[in-house]
């Protein structure tokens, strides 16, 4: 067994700035509320259980299942999060799980980490918690309710994570709507029914073992409705969006294109000094070949003293 | 067993790994910015960023082939951008039918498919030195430094803590579970060794929420634990100590540097 | 300062939340330097009282006082000062990122200034004999080890009573060895909750033996341990 990366965590490179900015001012103020909430719940208990349980959905993510042909399946946690601990906790647990991965085990990149925040605990946790707690509603207390909203909660969690990310790369320029919104859906389309079947499976642990910890889930009050109402709104935004988007990749090229005065190849300022390359250099190959032979003096240098420096120390050190 | 598998920090008598965290992560996390800010096509200094990316390697001393093999981890995510290179209008450079498909590789999609690519790569092999020659209490302490709320600071020090206990308690399920799926001896007509997907899935789940009951009743003992020791709910800790004024330097160099690539990027 | 017992439990009861009656009508006085023995079998109560004695578990009816204090929400700071609680899984007790962080907390919570701190915290670990351990991350140390530092993260609070939770549990020999003459050399108050009763034949000169929420015996230790047919009919072997 091994750290294995999911297909959602997007690394640097593949977002456009502006994107990540955006992403990441959303997520904070997501995760500053999620804090402040779980802190008016939990109290003194925040801080150790939050650290346990973010540890936990962690671990629980590598308890893997074969598939099929040396693949595998395994959990990424936000619906069993929001299911057994309510929107607010879940939101916390899963920013620090993707925030770990991403600055331990670099799945998903440090830019990118807002996007990614924003894909699996933000938008993860409000659709589950709008699937499951519409299902429970009409379900009541019984056992179908369960399974259904669970397996609801967890395959529309990562359907709709995926749709967000694929919308994420189009609007930065990074791949094509009409090709990454089908692809990343119908993938995780099957990835979610494994998050589903696995979901299921804990929830049906749970409720042998503790039933009692089922029933935390509901939020109270406004800001509990509020987060059914984003959920659904996200859900059905995605879902118009999305198909839209891949018949016409055309708009989000123009919205790429909109933003994109950041990373096009052509700046502004290309057209004011058309000829200026590098400092004296008109030749962008010219540039790029001084470029190297500056970097390879560095380098040089660089290993050099390290040469010189590891003597000094072995010789200081006698045996 | 003294280093846990997950732990990817590699100590080493190094001078990235002497250097202070705050001004360490603060850098690091300039540069792949500066990665970001740099616009398509930018040859020459993306060449200069990948010098300096290697410099810092040599200099961590953690070896060029193990960051090379960390740094693969991103690899399979290159699959997103590879449209692009026949998708982004531009010259074009080649043309193929693939199964009535006419694909047409340009010379921008090329570009910004080579940029993407290198960006992901010099971005990623940062973040693994940083990880690799940073402690994790010492990312704690970079992270108050850069104003991430004390309580979520604490909550990332105890998920750190309890994720090795609970990993060792998730390798203990797997490992069971192992000891008792044997493949029958003679197939059995109709029935499939280790049972369905649907119910391999069902048995994984339910080892998940074995350990997520197992963490709330942890969960609980720690915070008796933290209360029998005077904890009242406000996260206390030392004052940071200064940054030596060398190190302070160096963080003002790194960035003039990185801002200067950037800017030489965009006048390109 | 007073001169009654240090502990002073009086007609303790207690039930938790799902409605279990944990201890019935416990009373219990430990005096200053007393070294004393809570035994009895699995489910006795044991670590329930012990949880009462600085305030996270609150008695349903009765009384706990410690040095003279009725423990209460706004002794709690002084109580917690004087009773080291030390749990049963260290993983429980050390839940800092380094053994440092872990030894420090308690002397932070104290509200004492970081070179007082600092100070605790070097002579806590030169007393379990884990001076050069400070820097080293929890995780990696043997069960052994981190019972010593558990017990270190409690004396940097300089505290007047120890309430350990199954000590040598989980021990193999040599460390079982070594933590016995650790807890030999402390000079503190001791109620120490153990299956191990070889140690408290040691260690220990008086012995409350539990059983069902109650205490069914306080007697010197040489009795208890002699009255083999009382010893069998609460589940305890010497």
């Amino acid at each position: 067994m091994h750290y294995s990366p999911a297909p959602l965590h997007i690394p640097d490179g593949f977002l456009s700035v502006v994107v990540a900015v955006i992403l990441w001012i959303v997520s904070l103020a997501g995760l500053g509320y999620a804090l402040k909430r779980v802190n008016q719940d939990l109290g003194e208990r925040q801080a150790p259980l939050m650290g346990v349980l973010a540890a936990a959905i962690f671990a629980g993510q590598m308890l893997n299942f074969t598939v099929a042909g040396g693949t595998s399946g395994h959990l990424l946690g936000a619906a069993l999060a929001t299911i057994l601990l309510g929107p607010w906790a879940a939101i916390v647990v899963m920013v620090c799980v993707v925030s770990v991965q991403a600055l331990i085990f670099q799945d998903g990149g440090l830019l990118a980490l807002g996007a990614n925040i924003f894909n699996m605990a933000i938008v993860g946790v409000a659709v589950s918690y709008f699937a499951y707690q519409t299902i429970r509603k009409f379900a009541g207390n019984q056992r179908w309710g369960l399974l259904v909203g669970g397996f609801a909660a967890a395959w529309l969690s990562v359907v709709v994570a995926a749709l967000a990310t694929a919308l994420e790369l189009a609007v930065s320029g990074t791949s094509p709507a009409n090709v990454a919104v089908p692809a990343m859906g119908l993938i995780h389309m099957l990835i979610g029914v494994g998050e589903g079947l696995i979901t299921i499976g804990a929830l049906l642990f749970v409720r042998a073992a503790r039933p009692e910890l089922l029933g935390r889930s509901a939020a109270s009050g406004r800001a509990g409705r509020a987060v059914w109402a984003i959920g659904l709104v996200i859900a059905l935004v995605l879902a118009v969006l999305s198909p839209l988007a891949s018949a016409h990749p055309d708009g989000l090229e123009w919205f790429a294109e909109q933003q994109g005065f950041i990373d096009r190849a052509q700046s502004p300022l290309y057209d004011l000094i058309p000829d200026y390359a590098f400092p004296g250099i008109s030749d962008p190959a010219l540039a790029t070949i001084v470029a190297g032979v500056l970097g390879t003096l560095l380098v040089f240098m660089v290993a050099l003293g390290i040469a010189v420096n590891r003597r000094r120390r072995s010789t200081s050190t006698p045996g | 067993m003294h280093v846990h598998f997950l732990d990817p920090y590699r100590p080493r008598p190094s001078l990235i790994h002497a250097l202070d965290p705050r001004v360490k992560l603060a850098l690091a996390l300039a540069f792949i910015l500066a990665v970001a800010l740099t616009p398509i096509a930018a040859w020459p200094v993306y060449v200069l960023l990948a010098a300096l990316l290697l410099s810092v390697v040599l200099l961590s001393e953690l070896g060029v082939g193990h960051v090379l093999k960390r740094s693969a981890l991103a690899l399979p995510f290159v699959l997103a951008a590879i449209p692009i290179l026949v998708t982004a209008p531009g010259a074009t450079l080649w043309e193929a039918t693939l199964a009535g498909l006419s694909l047409r590789l340009t010379d921008a999609g090329l570009a910004r498919f080579g940029s993407i690519v290198l960006k992901s790569w010099l971005s990623v092999q940062m973040a693994i030195v940083l990880a690799a020659s940073t402690t994790f209490p010492q990312l704690l302490l970079a992270m108050r430094a850069l104003r991430v709320p004390r309580l979520l600071v604490a909550i990332f020090g105890l998920m750190w803590r309890y994720l090795f206990v609970l990993v060792d308690e998730a390798l203990r399920l797997l490992r069971a579970r192992a000891a008792r799926s044997a493949a029958p001896t003679r197939p059995i007509a109709g029935a499939r060794p280790g049972g369905s997907v649907a119910w391999r899935a069902r048995v994984a789940g339910g080892m998940a929420g074995n350990l997520l009951i197992r963490s709330f009743d942890r969960g609980e003992r720690i915070y008796a634990a933290m209360a029998a020791r005077g904890y009242d709910g406000e996260i206390r800790a030392f004052p940071m100590p200064p940054i030596p004024a060398g190190q302070r330097l160096a963080l003002i160099g790194g960035l003039v540097l990185l801002a200067l690539l950037v800017g030489l990027g965009h006048l390109l | 300062m007073d001169t009654g017992p240090f502990v002073q439990i009086e007609h303790l009861s207690f039930s938790y939340g799902n409605g279990h009656q944990a201890l019935r009508d416990v009373s219990l006085h430990i005096h200053r330097g007393e070294k004393v023995a809570l035994v009895g079998p699995n489910g006795a109560g044991k670590s329930t009282l012990m949880l009462h004695l600085n305030g996270i578990l609150r008695p349903t009816t009765g009384v706990v006082r410690i040095g003279g204090l009725p423990v209460e929400e706004k002794t709690l700071g002084r109580v917690r000062a004087w009773v080291g609680l030390v749990f049963q899984d260290p993983d429980d007790q050390l839940f800092s990122p380094t053994v440092f962080d872990d030894v420090a907390f308690g002397p932070i919570y104290q509200g004492l200034p970081e070179r007082e701190v600092r100070a605790r915290v070097a002579a806590a670990l030169a007393h379990v004999h884990m001076a050069e351990y400070a820097p080293r991350v929890s995780h990696h140390l043997s069960v052994g080890e981190k019972k010593r530092i558990a017990i270190a993260t409690v004396l940097a609070m300089e505290p007047e009573l120890l309430a350990l939770d199954e000590p040598t549990a989980g021990l193999d020999p040599r460390a079982r060895r070594g933590l016995i003459t650790l807890l030999c050399s402390l000079p503190q108050t001791m109620l120490i909750s153990t299956h191990d009763l070889r140690m408290v034949a040691e260690l220990l000169p008086r012995t409350v033996v539990m059983d069902g929420g109650r205490i069914v015996a306080d007697r010197p230790t040489a009795e208890v341990l002699a009255d083999a047919a009382f010893l069998e009919a609460h589940g305890l072997e010497l």
